[in-house]
């Protein structure tokens, strides 16, 4: 049978990327006509959907599985253009059918906005799901963190299959004692390495305070990150412990590989029968941080790092993953809707950690508001230019001939690779 | 409880032992800017700040200048309570005193008589403030800009489905200009009683309101030392924050 929806899909996609439009009306336009579209066409697929959730890491870890799973001969549907939604999964979906619906793919590995996720599953039940973290992020959309727990243990109920769950989040590995039907899997982490993950809730106690209690007992992971090295990092699954090069930087980042292995192992079979293991460690050591999320550049021959931050643990992840000496810094805070409009979780990071060399430009909308938050941490702050494009100017030729790094929120990253595309080459948005 | 290293020397104007009520289970947005803001202001006056936090089973500290209380989620109200209801005695004395305090979203709820949850339950408050809290299914989030008396034009980012009513016995920290405030009927925001500022604002507020947190700081000072002599904080950065926080959309 032929779907009026899909020529008529497409023809308003072709239609709309030619006006230089996004990926949602086509997507619009397909659900209003034919909302069955998406779970017609992904229930087709013979390993069916993934779908990853979570605060922080969700682009990355999704190009990372989808990564993995390619090295392993499946082709796979994902939703590379960034587009979080429902609406946007089904844009995507256009771009890969053909005229008659058919999905030439083995699997599906979908991110998903937390509140978004709900309505995607409850219309698509996914065979897996990975859910990476609960932390301070947006509050403003979702009110309240135990709320957005509650909604990644909606996305677990509705797994069909297999549930990767982040062992070391006691909002997430709680989930687990939820569910009834699934099988669960963990990635974890070595103990000696938890220090670098501070969590939301011992953020603001005071040395000696005790940290709330995550599980009593820790359940066995499926694959544990044990240690991070200048470019490697050891995983352990199968009862051994292998060394392998990495491309990306942050423990945050390599933390999220665990998760990605772990989803990829139940997705092509764990154990050394089913997956190759060889080929899973070259694909992961080969991910490069996805678009957007933090990534080296050159300018005047010397890097430049761009840091996403976009909550208290991301900046002070950031800053303790990316160190200060010898770079000059800068900070850019936007308060649109895609960074968050509260400005309070800025005095939830410490800065003490830029005191020595000072910052060298702040700029975005809130500009002045990252200027007070550095007063009261007593860190210098050179120059203070709301606007991108000239504090971004000023930054480059002052710090002529060093090493540059951008902390920024999401928009203000866009805004910055907006201007630096015309410094400098870097990879063009689809 | 725990104390954090004092500045200070012979040049000291005296030590304000500040206390941060529950940080471990109120402090979800960040409102331990508050905290930061009252003890880089006090060494600008030239005071010596000291810090401590009360938590959940700590032993009461003696000789209190400042309580500081910040915003949580429902579930850290809940953790809270009962400890809460067990120095209702103890922090009424104090403000019934006159000691400054600055009470933020939910423990604003608490120093009130009571928050009825939207699901059924009530929980009691300590009845320092007489106001009332009624959870709601509508979420009031966004910038908020309050018109005050005592201390100008304030400003801050509300984050809150309690609506809160004002009883004759406190008055509104001010009255909205942009946002919602305590509840969507009277457009009133916060309360005040003797030295307590109660806000449902967060921000966090006392950085780009010095204003309040002078008020707070030169309270504490009279009420101990009798006498207030300012210092000169630099306030440039928080002038320039204020213009162009006051400038985002709701
Ligand atoms: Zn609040």
């Amino acid at each position: 049978m032929l779907y009026f929806s899909i020529p008529l899909g497409k023809l308003v996609r072709r239609v709309s990327r030619l006006r230089g439009g996004g990926s949602a009306l086509p997507g619009l336009v397909v659900e209003k006509i034919d909302p069955g579209f998406m779970r017609r066409t992904l229930s087709t697929l013979p390993h069916g959907v993934a779908v990853v959730s979570g605060t922080n890491g969700k682009t990355t870890t999704t190009k990372m599985v989808v990564e993995l799973l390619e090295s392993q001969g499946l082709k796979v549907f994902t939703n590379r253009t960034g587009s979080n939604f429902t609406r946007g999964v089904a844009a995507a979906l256009l771009g890969e059918v053909d005229w008659r619906g058919r999905l030439k793919a083995d699997v599906a590995v979908l991110e998903l906005d937390e509140a978004h996720a709900v309505h995607f599953v409850n219309s698509v039940p996914p065979r897996y799901s990975l859910l990476l973290n609960v932390l301070r992020d947006q509050l403003d959309r979702f009110g309240e963190i135990d709320k957005t727990a509650q909604l990644l243990q909606h996305v677990a109920a509705k797994t069909t299959g297999t549930v990767v769950l982040n062992r070391e989040d006691p909002r997430v590995a709680r989930i687990a004692g939820t569910l009834t039907e699934q099988d669960v899997q963990y990635f974890g982490l070595d103990d000696s390495l938890l220090s670098t993950f501070p969590n939301d809730d011992d953020m603001r106690a005071a040395p000696g305070s005790p940290v709330p209690s995550s599980l009593p007992e820790k359940p066995p992971a499926d694959v544990v990150l044990r240690r991070v090295g200048p470019d490697t990092a050891d995983f352990e699954y199968d009862g051994v412990t292998v060394t392998t090069a990495m491309k990306l930087r942050g423990v945050y980042n390599i933390f999220n590989a665990a998760a990605a292995l772990t989803l990829a192992r139940s997705i092509c079979g764990g154990g050394a029968a089913t997956a190759d293991h060889a080929t899973l460690l070259t694909a992961l050591s080969q991910v490069e941080p996805a678009f957007g999320r933090g990534e080296s550049l050159t300018v005047d021959g010397q890097p430049l790092d761009l840091v996403l931050v976009k909550n208290p643990s991301g900046f002070r992840l950031g800053l303790k993953s990316f160190p200060a000496g010898g770079y000059a810094t800068m900070i850019a805070i936007n308060d649109n809707y895609a960074d968050g409009r509260d400005m309070s979780w800025l005095w939830d990071v410490e800065f003490d950690s830029l005191r020595n060399g000072g910052v060298d430009q702040l700029t975005g909308s809130r500009a002045y508001d990252m200027a007070l938050r550095l007063q009261y941490d007593e860190v210098p702050v050179g120059a203070v230019q709301p606007d991108v494009a000239p504090a971004l100017a000023a930054f480059v030729r002052e710090a002529k001939g060093r090493p540059k790094r951008i902390f920024c929120t999401y928009t203000a990253m866009l805004a910055i690779r907006r201007e630096l595309s015309k410094i400098t080459t870097v990879e063009v948005v689809s | 409880m725990s104390a954090e290293p004092t500045a200070g020397g012979p040049d000291s104007k005296g030590t304000i032992r500040v206390v941060q009520l529950y940080p471990r289970d109120m402090n979800i947005y960040g409102d331990w800017g508050n905290a930061l803001v009252l003890r880089q202001r006090l060494t600008w006056h030239g005071y010596t700040p000291e810090l401590l936090e009360y938590n959940v089973g700590d032993e009461f500290p003696e000789g209190v200048d400042i309580i500081l209380g910040g915003g949580g989620q429902d579930s850290g109200q809940l953790v809270i309570q009962d400890d809460l209801q067990s120095r209702a005695g103890v922090l009424t004395d104090l403000a019934e005193d006159g000691a400054p305090m600055l009470v933020i979203c939910g423990l604003y709820q608490l120093f009130g008589r009571f928050f009825k949850t939207r699901t059924g339950p009530v929980i009691p408050g300590i009845g320092i403030l007489d106001v009332e809290t009624h959870g709601t299914d509508e979420r009031l989030i966004g910038n908020v800009k309050v018109t005050t008396d005592e201390f100008g034009e304030v400003l801050g980012y509300e984050n809150h489905s309690g609506q809160t009513t004002l009883g004759s016995g406190v008055r509104p920290l001010g009255t909205v200009a942009k946002g919602t405030g305590n509840n969507s009927n009277d457009g009133h925001e916060g309360a005040r009683y003797r030295n307590v500022v109660a806000s449902y604002l967060h921000g966090s507020l006392l950085p780009k309101n010095p204003a309040i947190a002078d008020f707070l700081i030169r309270t504490a000072a009279e009420r101990k030392y009798g006498t207030f002599v300012p210092g000169t904080p630099d306030d440039r950065y928080s002038v320039l924050a204020r213009e162009h926080a006051a400038r985002r959309p709701r």
